[in-house]
């Protein structure tokens, strides 16, 4: 049979296959062209102008003005720093107590899935819904969090109207969203270390440390470096957070990149600066999304 | 010593077991691992608890100081406040609720529609600068939102989508269709291409055996797909904030978000419009916990 079939047919076969491959591709592709990658060529285009969006009017020429002008910028570097201490300090914490939640869950032998489950509803929530409801929590008259540490015997603290404290406020609610996902991705790891590997050790006579330090974490260290790199991706492009919970404030101190782009573009209207300012955290972005697929790669060869 | 060797005597089969002063310690440690456990999961849970707490509370209790745990008396009039407007009606924010349901609900089938076939086709065919093409995709969806809404608000303007539901539904489509791709991707790599080889020798052609044979062994993977796309679509904010302004077309993210400034902030009812908010995704959640780590890392890392 196979061989009375003449070659041509199997050659239109593969062409249409490719035909398939096309149709099927092109339309998400298509859709992809026209929302983010017109919308960021266009960014790309007024970053080197002076256009503003009330204005209007033509937009002039600036050529790589805005460029220099943001990177030289004192409040640039201001809110750089206030960004690099926020993701370092968020993703640091939510780390190491992701890791040790999933460490604590995967000895459990009973109840892992519920105990999963639980731990896992703050990081469904929108940043809308957690962002207000820890500023009603952190209120410093009848946050219910000043009042726990009332009854604890301890002074009310202005979490988010101090400088520091507002900062640090923005840590722990990010945290608080954010150590689930470590868990998750921590957990799955963990529970793919192959048994036979502690039983082999425990045979040796290893110690429980050493076993960790041998076993556990170098099979979950990839996995974990994945999480760790996407929350810092995620963690970098922040913005609803800060603008419900802080506004940016008191004065800049919660005031991160994405912050600050927002206000250069809506509220200052510098359309122009806000695009040129965009498309430089674009190119972090893209320098971190590339050490994600890399990793990725890594772990998928392995 | 008498003890463990009358343990060891009575037991016989226990001898592999632990000696007694391990077993112990171990038994130790485990107490101190539940009661570890046990802190950091009230801690966890702790806000969700005091937001259902508060929607459930009367105003005097809401601002109790120091707060109330208990012994409140219980009142659904928050609730009744999300859906039904002061002088009676529907209020804004059962029509941001609505709103919500159609945008996220529209993207995600228009995501479906979009995203699947292209993964299927990625997942079967050698296409051209197929790395490439997959890492374009999956970058547009890390792109800083605040920075693509610049020009997608100009964009809008100039074609009149500005403040309107299609706008969003195009917009949040475009952000659900790379998570789509490499989601599903995954799911038809699963497929045996071989299912669809044997059907094309029986005289089936490519795309009647994807629809007859692959399709509907897809279609777990599409619904949880689906889900994790309409949980993100729910939630977004970002877009919603700078591309809508009327509240007949606003979503409930910005709608809830509305409920505070001015002078003051009716936090029960806060409480009670994001109790309403949370809880389909909460649900949606727990239906697709099996697929939570591929879904929450786009698909790219599989448990």
């Amino acid at each position: 049979m196979a061989s009375a079939t003449p070659p041509a047919p199997g050659r239109s076969r593969r062409l249409s296959d490719r035909g398939l491959a096309v149709a099927f591709v092109s339309p998400a592709l298509l859709l992809l062209l026209a929302m983010s990658v017109f919308p960021l060529l266009w960014a790309l285009y007024l970053s080197f102008t002076d256009y503003s969006a009330t204005r209007g009017g033509p937009a002039r020429f600036v050529g790589f003005g805005n460029y220099t002008a943001i990177l030289t910028s004192a409040q640039v570097h201001q809110r750089a720093l206030t960004t690099l201490i926020y993701v370092v300090g968020a993703v640091t914490l939510q780390t190491v107590l992701g890791f040790a939640i999933a460490y604590l869950i995967s000895r459990r032998t009973h109840g892992r899935g519920l105990l999963t489950t639980l731990f896992l509803v703050p990081m469904m929530l929108s940043p809308v819904v957690v962002g207000l409801f820890w500023r009603f929590m952190l209120d410093a008259q009848f946050g219910v969090i000043n009042s726990i540490l009332g009854s604890l015997g301890l002074g009310p603290v202005e979490w988010l109207t101090r400088q520091r404290t507002a900062l640090i406020s923005l840590i722990v609610v990010d945290t608080w969203q954010w150590t689930p996902f470590i868990m998750l991705i921590a957990l799955a790891g963990l529970t793919a270390v192959p048994k036979y590997l502690y039983e082999a050790a425990s045979i040796d006579r290893a110690s429980e440390w050493f076993r960790f330090r041998t076993i556990t974490l170098p099979l979950v260290w990839p996995l974990l470096l994945i999480a760790v790199l996407f929350r810092a991706i995620e963690a970098f492009r922040l913005f609803d957070l800060v603008y419900i919970l802080t506004n940016g404030g008191p004065g800049v101190s919660t005031e991160t990149l994405s912050f600050h782009v927002y206000k250069v573009a809506f509220l200052g209207f510098n359309t122009g600066t806000a695009s040129a300012y965009g498309i430089l955290m674009v190119l972090v972005v893209i320098v971190l999304t590339q050490l994600y697929l890399r990793y990725l790669n890594k772990l998928k060869e392995g | 010593m008498a003890v463990s060797v009358d343990e060891a005597v009575s037991t016989g089969p226990a001898r592999h077991r632990t000696p007694p002063a391990r077993r112990l310690g171990g038994r130790g440690r485990s107490v101190l691992e539940v009661a570890l456990l046990t802190v950091l999961a009230v801690v966890m849970l702790f806000p969700v608890l005091w937001m259902i707490e508060t929607s459930i509370k009367e105003n005097r209790d809401v601002y109790a100081i120091p707060a109330e745990f208990f012994g409140f008396t219980v009142t659904m009039d928050h609730f009744k406040d999300v859906f039904v407007a002061p002088g009676g009606g529907r209020s804004d924010l059962s029509v941001a609720f609505l709103n919500s349901a159609v945008v996220a609900g529209a993207s995600t089938l228009l995501a479906t529609v979009l995203g699947v076939p292209a993964a299927w086709a990625y997942s079967r065919f050698a296409v051209k600068a197929k790395k490439d093409q997959l890492f374009f995709i999956l970058s547009t969806r890390f792109m800083p939102p605040v920075v693509v809404v610049i020009p997608i608000f100009l964009m809008y303007r100039q074609v009149g989508l500005i403040d309107s539901k299609l706008g969003l539904i195009l917009i949040y489509t475009a952000f659900n269709v790379p998570f789509t791709i490499w989601m599903m991707k995954g799911f038809v790599d699963e497929v045996p291409a071989e299912y669809e080889d044997a059907a094309m020798l029986d005289g089936y052609t490519r795309l009647q055996a994807f629809r007859r044979f692959t399709l509907p062994l897809l279609v777990p993977g599409i619904a949880a797909t689906a889900v994790f796309a309409l949980i993100f679509s729910w939630n977004e904010f970002v877009f919603a904030i700078f591309l809508t302004s009327s509240d007949s077309v606003r979503t409930a993210p910005p709608a809830i978000a509305g409920l505070i400034g001015g002078t003051t902030t009716d936090w029960g009812l806060v409480a009670a419009a994001s109790v309403v908010f949370a809880l389909p995704v909460l649900i949606f959640a727990y239906l697709v916990r099996k697929h939570l780590v591929a879904g929450v890392t786009l698909g790219a890392v599989r448990r």
